[in-house]
């Protein structure tokens, strides 16, 4: 094998090209397992039937399959369906909840990555923490500042925002807790933002400094280079860092419990977790499982190729 | 926005870049400095203002009151290590989180190795399987999961193991991504010296791959206990009852209910133990790696958080 190695680019044999796929097989039949083979027990529960117990009865063979539940859950998603409200909620909570993420998230990555100066491993570091605090943490702790007697509802108080909010529609009431939509849209840009601004961070962060000082050299006012030049570059990662944080809210269903817990603000996530956790609808939440999948697959592909030519800008 | 390069002109200190100066259009925008500083004092202050009312004196979790520790260590019931509860999902979470980590590092390095090397028939399919979790949102794999061990693994069950495969799982990725920038970085020379010097595959694996490899396993290593012990999806999904609670289940299930400091004090432990092994990890992967090209560390650990929605 030692005169093998310099024969093929790179120093490897064939044959050992092959060996070290052994490497990846423990790691590969685990996902195999755990991952592909768990997906498709979702597919055979959605596609399966119940027993007597309401309990589910996966249909392991495709040529088994029972489309009824998956055709249930098509009809409630549509208009007129019983899930068809809820879908237009997740769809306006998702939507502004990333249009929220991108106003703020993208001044702060713009400031960490290019204006930071000497701050910026203090502002990267302070980025970043809030990435690592548990989720349910976070929100825990604005379910204590937003209580009635919580400090954030006195100081929204005392600035008269709850009553401006009410005065717009925004808030009913003044318990910010009670089952209102918009606490549960800042709750999610507030929990998701983080996810957004560090891979926009890193996508300005490559932006080559003198790409800015030559479209200035050429005679660009600023506002043109920002617009022409820095906006143009960074837009792969906003889109990316947009698809990241809208992956994670489509199944999210604890924000919406925790900041509110009713009906009225419920996300898709909080349906398929009811279905699931709740009880006789198992195989129809495995059904708005497999919807919920298809619709996202596109997205999930399309991050997932921004990370491998990242990850292949990286090897090159 | 068009107010930002505005703000640029008008005013003219250096910024980023010392030595550069030509009639100075890099200026630092103070807007921007104040919506970012405004943007980390709100990420962060509702955080530490919960961290504060765990050590209250009296029982609100809503104000600062006084100071104490008597909801960790109060020999009352309602402490964290008074109440059989939450002491019990401290320790589950603990348990979770250092059995994922022992399990998934070893399993994801393997994989990175593999990954990075393996040319043929099957590598493109792996490669997308190995980093699909990374993507999936988590309800979606969590229904997964619980559906298989209800059907087909109903021999193993939900509970303790159950939770402790969906750890592993999700957080293999990251050993994946972790390891293969490593690979990269460290690149093939080294191995290739030592096996045209007549080192035998395994002990060019052993003896040059893993000592290369050590920075990378060790941040691996920490950062799955971090992941596995703030899930909350996966573990819920997969819990069997009272006794397989962990800490972000417990909050959960009480942040709207019951109203005592302890449960902050409970937070507050968690967040301890994932802020120890970050800079645990940190530190290590600094230390194994001084004397390469600075500013590798840092980066690192931010591209592993830009890898995976979590």
């Amino acid at each position: 094998m030692g005169e093998g190695l310099v024969e093929v680019p790179g120093g490897l044999t064939m044959q050992e090209r092959r060996i070290w796929g052994l490497f990846a097989a423990p790691g590969m039949v685990w996902l195999g397992l755990f991952f592909v083979v768990a997906f498709y027990a979702v597919i055979s529960v959605g596609l399966g039937n119940i027993n007597t117990l309401y309990q589910p009865i996966p249909y392991w063979n495709p040529l088994d399959w029972n489309v009824g539940y998956l055709v249930q859950a098509i009809e409630s998603v549509v208009p007129g369906g019983q899930n068809w409200a809820v879908v237009v909620r997740s769809v306006i909570y998702i939507l502004t909840a990333i249009i929220g993420a991108l106003l703020i998230g993208y001044p702060v990555a713009y400031y960490a990555s290019r204006h930071a100066g000497r701050w910026r491993g203090l502002v990267v570091v302070l980025l970043i923490l809030p990435f690592w605090i548990s989720y349910i943490m976070r929100m825990f702790a604005w379910t204590n500042l937003l209580a009635p007697d919580g400090y954030g509802s006195k100081i929204l108080s005392a600035l008269s925002i709850d009553s401006l909010f009410s005065s717009i529609g925004l808030l009913d009431g003044t318990d910010w807790l009670g089952g209102q939509g918009i606490t549960v849209i800042i709750a999610l840009i507030y929990g998701y933002v983080p996810f957004f601004i560090l891979p926009l961070f890193a996508s300005l962060d490559r932006i080559d400094q003198r790409v800015i000082e030559a479209a200035r050299d050429l005679g660009a006012p600023p506002p043109s280079s920002f617009w022409r030049v820095i906006l143009p570059m960074s837009k792969p990662g906003i889109r990316a860092g947009l698809v990241l944080v809208a992956l994670p809210m489509a199944g999210d269903y604890y924000t919406q419990t925790l900041m509110s817990g009713s009906p009225s603000t419920s996300m898709i996530g909080n349906t398929i977790n009811d279905y699931i956790q709740g009880g006789p609808d198992k195989s129809l939440g495995a059904a708005m499982t497999i919807l919920l999948s298809v619709v996202l697959l596109f997205f999930m592909l399309y991050y997932l190729r921004t990370l491998r030519r990242e990850q292949g800008e990286v090897a090159a | 926005m068009s107010a930002v390069p505005a703000e640029q002109a008008a005013t003219s200190k250096p910024a980023r870049r010392p030595g550069f100066s030509l009639g100075n259009p890099w200026s630092k925008p103070r807007w921007l400095t104040g919506i970012t500083w405004v943007y980390i004092l709100w990420s962060l202050l509702p955080v530490l203002l919960a961290i504060r009312v765990a050590f209250n004196e009296g029982r609100s979790r809503t104000a600062i009151d006084g100071w104490s520790l008597k909801w960790f260590f109060g020999d009352n019931s309602f402490s964290v290590f008074g109440d059989p509860a939450l002491q019990d999902a401290l320790t589950h979470s603990l348990l979770l989180a250092g059995l994922a980590m022992l399990i998934a590092t070893p399993l994801g390095i393997m994989l990175a190795i593999g990954l990075q090397r393996w040319r043929g028939r099957g590598s493109g399919p792996a490669n997308v399987v190995a980093l699909l979790p990374l993507v999936t949102p988590e309800l979606v794999f969590a229904v997964g999961l619980f559906l298989l061990f209800t059907t087909l693994l109903s021999t193993i069950g939900l509970g303790t193991t159950a939770q402790v495969i969906g750890h592993v799982t999700f957080s293999m990725s990251f050993v994946v991504v972790i390891v293969r920038g490593r690979l990269v970085t460290v690149g093939p020379d080294v191995e290739e010296a030592a096996a045209d010097l007549g080192a035998p595959p395994l002990a060019v694996i052993w003896r040059v791959l893993l000592p290369l490899l050590a920075p990378a396993i060790a941040a691996s290593l920490l950062i799955v206990f971090a992941l596995s012990i703030d899930d909350f999806v996966v573990s819920q999904y997969l819990a069997s009852g009272a006794e397989t609670a962990t800490v972000p289940m417990r909050i959960y299930a009480q942040a709207r209910a019951a109203p005592l400091p302890s449960l902050n004090a409970l937070a507050t432990l968690m967040l301890l133990f994932t802020l120890l092994a970050l800079v645990l990890a940190y530190g290590v992967f600094r230390f194994m790696t001084r004397g390469e090209k600075r500013g590798s560390a840092i980066e690192q650990i931010a591209s592993i958080d830009s890898g995976g929605g979590r």
